[in-house]
């Protein structure tokens, strides 16, 4: 407690640079408790140099040179975690479709299956939305953008990727592709969750030829014969939402005989194939809040799912079933809460970290703390794994982001005392004035 | 805080006061009137215990005080005593709470557990009665499925009592009932014994969206006209029945007219400070008090007003951008609500997994409000998620704090609350313990859980 004023300086300190730095700006944070999510795990007392935006050394007493001093103070320093998979800057309002781009539905009615694998949700990513900024003060440094399945769609909801949130336009990733099965996409699949894999065989034998693209059963187009053939043969990693144990060892069934590379989001029994899914290295983004039967697919919905997961082997990462885009900070209560109800603290950092970024092919760039790492970096008031303690600073490629948002603006503007008319104030609407 | 209300709700009743024994006392809760009042009872029996003392734990007691070191002694259902050095009976079960924290049990008053049960069958979608936008004549008891498993899910986070709630979709949704978070066959025997009921009213998009391609209201303008036209046809019906006991009963206009006999206590949902300002005025264009809004992402905006007004903001921590109405939502929305003077802040969930975590979300607001340089301390912030709630369901006379005299509603926390690796260990309800984190035989598992394919029988 008693150090947090002069963090609060340090802080301060920062905020009052950030004008000028736009540009990457070399910075040596001395004194954190640095959680690598690496094998080196947590060093203690240590200092993190940052130079052209990227991890330049880590160790202690290392010296500063021209670069700006942070004093962590013992706090701790992480990476920028992974904020789930959502539709940050692809959905701005939920309920105005208008600003929704995160499913395709070109079927006339909800009955209609098109299926458009080609589809690249990343194209309608805008780095300006709103949501940036709110997720990214609270340590959230990428997400993976979700191709959702909805009607007039079909069971793939086509590609999405990595992005990092610091405002540059483009992912950082390969593509991924969406796949949703089970209850919660069987209305895309004439009523019967069987439909599924009769449909997912049929896409693979149009694209290795066994239909011809002119016959009328064909569901393709030549783009999307070409994006799911890139897929087959673990050519790209295909994120599955499916959540009963039975629909899971299909679908391990599937995966093993067309060797596709994928993960499982949601997952609520993957604990029950623990032991199939750590053997076929499928990594699994469970929401670990998510203890209540919400379905029939999801009656062994446990809060222990993590940590029955990571027993057996299986690398655990963290993605919520509710509105995961404007609350993409929850992301870290679920990690708090695994941790909870039994999964190793690391395992819980390296979920919000490192298995996401590996899964989804940026761990060469982010994700870890260590030489040569772009600096991604949080510095947190305690425990970042804790709902009681927030990002002091985020840092993306070395870059200090400003601590502000739309929300922290509407927060200041309120925190002041009312204006009063009787003194001649003007309307909160008008500028602060600074005396 | 909500005093002067309570007591302006006692002595409009013509029983409630004297009938709950309580002498008159300013919070005494209000009972239904009329015909209604005997309808549809409760039929809650508490558990017979034997007498519980906690000793040595860190006490939250829930008026704003913080023991350390210190004794919770239950007995005969009620909180008999806090303080240091208690004695009990040889037949007291004994528990250490050396290292532990004690709160009154949590409350909240927004949930829609029962009538939106999990699993989500279609079957079992009961909450919004979606066929006209004033149903004031619903009540959300006669929906709920008491086998939802959220209610043991929600007894693991410490909640001991909840307002269900009718949904959003209408004008007037209906009343709401305030149950004790006890398993049972029937809603009746869980129905929280003398408290009044709520009525859940909508501002905003919900009502026009469900209602605009449905003769309306399609508008804002529409969704007050509606409020205004129901309630002058209660006026009347209040009159007629005045004049003449006779009058057939009307169940829409009996509810509308004991909202306005302050008999019901009114909780709008309502998320932008503009239309909670115009549901102000509405309720004093018909003369009821509103005991909360519910959600009100922009109750930051008008705190000072809610605060003078004696209205409860009833929140999220975090929630916002799902839809227009909630774009302006903050994370100190809370903190800004409670710090204005005579401001009732309470944490609400409308979810049954945030019901399962009240003390997190207050733990949010707790780091959030730090921030910006307000401290809040965990003995202020519990009153959050118990006294002000209780009181916002007009029963904070018998629960809600852990002074003696009250239901023994109690939580032993494996240590502070306010951190995201806070459990619930122990929950006394009436002093009966019902459930234990440790001992699955204090564990409730539904009929509709028991021999599915569950993890370890129950909910966990």
């Amino acid at each position: 407690m008693s150090r947090r004023p002069a963090l609060r300086r340090a802080a301060l300190l920062l905020a009052a640079l950030l004008p000028l730095s736009a540009a990457a700006q070399d910075v040596l944070i001395r004194n954190a408790t640095v959680h690598t999510a690496t094998a080196r795990g947590t060093l203690q007392d240590t200092d993190v140099l940052v130079q052209g935006g990227r991890i330049a050394a880590i160790g202690t007493g290392l010296s500063a040179g021209s670069a700006q001093v942070v004093d962590a103070q013992g706090q701790p320093l992480t990476p920028a975690f992974f904020g789930g998979i959502t539709t940050i800057g692809i959905e701005e309002v939920s309920g105005e479709a208008s600003t929704r781009d995160g499913a395709l539905a070109l079927g006339q009615n909800a009955k209609d299956i098109t299926v458009r694998p080609e589809f690249d949700v990343t194209l309608a990513y805008n780095p300006e939305s709103i949501l940036l900024p709110v997720a990214r003060v609270e340590g959230i440094g990428f997400t993976l953008l979700n191709a959702g399945t909805t009607a007039g769609g079909s069971i793939i909801g086509g590609q999405g990727a990595t992005v990092r949130l610091d405002g540059s336009p483009d992912p950082i990733g390969p593509k991924v592709l969406f796949v949703s099965l089970g209850a919660r996409a069987s209305g895309l699949s004439g009523s019967s969750r069987a439909g599924q894999w009769m449909l997912l065989d049929q896409l693979v034998d149009e694209v290795r030829g066994r239909i011809p693209a002119d016959s009328h059963f064909a569901l393709l187009t030549p783009a999307g014969r070409a994006t799911l053939a890139r897929y087959l043969d673990g050519g790209g990693r295909v994120v599955v939402a499916v959540d009963r144990a039975a629909d899971i060892r299909q679908l391990l069934r599937w995966a093993q005989k067309h060797k596709l590379k994928i993960a499982i989001a949601g997952g609520a029994e993957a604990w029950k194939l623990a032991p199939e899914l750590a053997r076929a290295g499928v990594p699994v983004f469970v929401d670990t809040l998510a203890n209540l039967p919400g379905d029939f697919d999801r009656l062994g919905a446990t809060l222990e799912n993590a940590a029955r997961l990571h027993a057996a082997g299986v690398e655990v990462g963290f993605s919520q079933s509710d509105d995961a885009a404007h609350n993409a900070r929850k992301v870290r209560q679920l990690a708090g809460n695994a941790v909870a109800n039994g999964l190793p603290w690391d395992a819980a950092l390296a979920g919000l970290t490192r298995v996401p970024a590996q899964a989804f092919g940026v761990s060469d760039r982010i994700g870890t703390i260590a030489v040569g790492q772009s600096a991604d970096l949080v510095l947190w008031s305690g425990d970042p794994l804790d709902v009681a303690h927030t990002a002091r600073q985020v840092w993306l490629g070395g870059r200090a982001i400003p601590m502000r948002s739309r929300q922290t603006d509407l927060r200041d503007r309120y925190l002041r005392p009312a204006p009063q008319p009787e003194s001649g104030a003007l309307p909160r609407a008008y500028p602060a004035r600074v005396d | 805080m909500l005093r002067p209300l309570t007591a302006a709700l006692c002595a409009v009743l013509f029983a409630g006061c004297a009938s709950t024994g309580t002498g008159g006392r300013a919070d005494a809760p209000a009972a239904p009137s009329g015909e209604a009042a005997t309808a549809f009872t409760s039929t809650y029996r508490p558990i017979a215990a034997p007498p519980v003392l906690i000793t040595g734990a860190t006490v939250l007691t829930g008026d704003g005080r913080r023991l350390e070191h210190a004794d919770v002694l239950l007995e005969g259902g009620k909180v008999a005593a806090v303080g240091t050095g208690l004695a009990a009976g040889a037949d007291a079960v004994r528990v250490d709470g050396t290292g532990k924290w004690v709160t009154p049990g949590l409350i909240d008053v927004h949930s829609h557990l029962g009538v939106y049960p999990s699993p989500g069958a279609s079957a079992h979608s009961d909450g919004n009665e979606a066929t006209a936008p004033v149903t004031s004549q619903v009540w959300a008891e006669h929906s709920v499925w008491p086998q939802d498993p959220g209610f043991g899910a929600a007894l693991a986070g410490g909640i001991t009592s909840l307002q269900i709630l009718p949904g959003s979709a209408n004008l007037v949704g209906g009343r709401g009932v305030t149950l004790k978070n006890v398993a049972a066959t029937t809603v009746q025997d869980m129905k929280f014994p003398g408290a009044p009921h709520g009525l859940k009213m909508a501002c905003g998009e919900n009502p026009k969206r469900v209602y605009g391609q449905k003769g309306g209201p399609s508008t804002r303008m529409g969704n007050l006209a509606g409020y205004r036209a129901a309630f002058i046809e209660a006026q009347d019906y209040a009159r007629k029945r005045e004049k003449d006991a006779s009058t057939r009963r009307d169940l829409k206009l009996e509810t509308l007219a004991a909202a306005m006999d302050g008999d019901i206590l009114v909780h709008i949902h309502c998320y932008r400070a503009d239309e909670m300002a115009q549901m102000i005025d509405l309720s004093r264009e018909f003369g009821f008090r509103i005991a909360a809004f519910h959600h009100g992402v922009e109750a930051y905006k008008i705190a000072d007003r809610l605060a003078r007004e004696r209205i409860c903001g009833a929140l999220w921590a975090d929630w916002w951008g799902f839809k227009m109405e909630a774009f302006d939502g903050i994370q100190e929305n809370l903190a800004i609500v409670d710090r204005a003077p005579g401001g009732c802040a309470i944490v609400h969930s409308d979810s049954e997994e945030g019901i399962q975590r009240l003390n997190q979300e207050a733990a949010k607001v707790i780091a959030n409000a730090r921030r910006v340089g307000i401290e809040i301390a965990p003995e202020h912030a519990i009153t959050w998620l118990t006294r002000n709630a209780a009181r916002a369901l007009g029963v904070g006379d018998v629960t809600g704090t852990l002074e003696p005299g009250k239901m023994a509603d109690v939580v032993l926390w494996n240590g502070n609350p306010f951190s995201v690796y806070a459990q619930a260990e122990k929950v006394w309800i009436d002093g009966a313990q019902l459930y234990d984190r440790h001992d699955p035989s204090r564990q409730p598992v539904t009929d509709f859980m028991l021999g599915q394919p569950t993890a370890q029988g129950g909910v966990r």
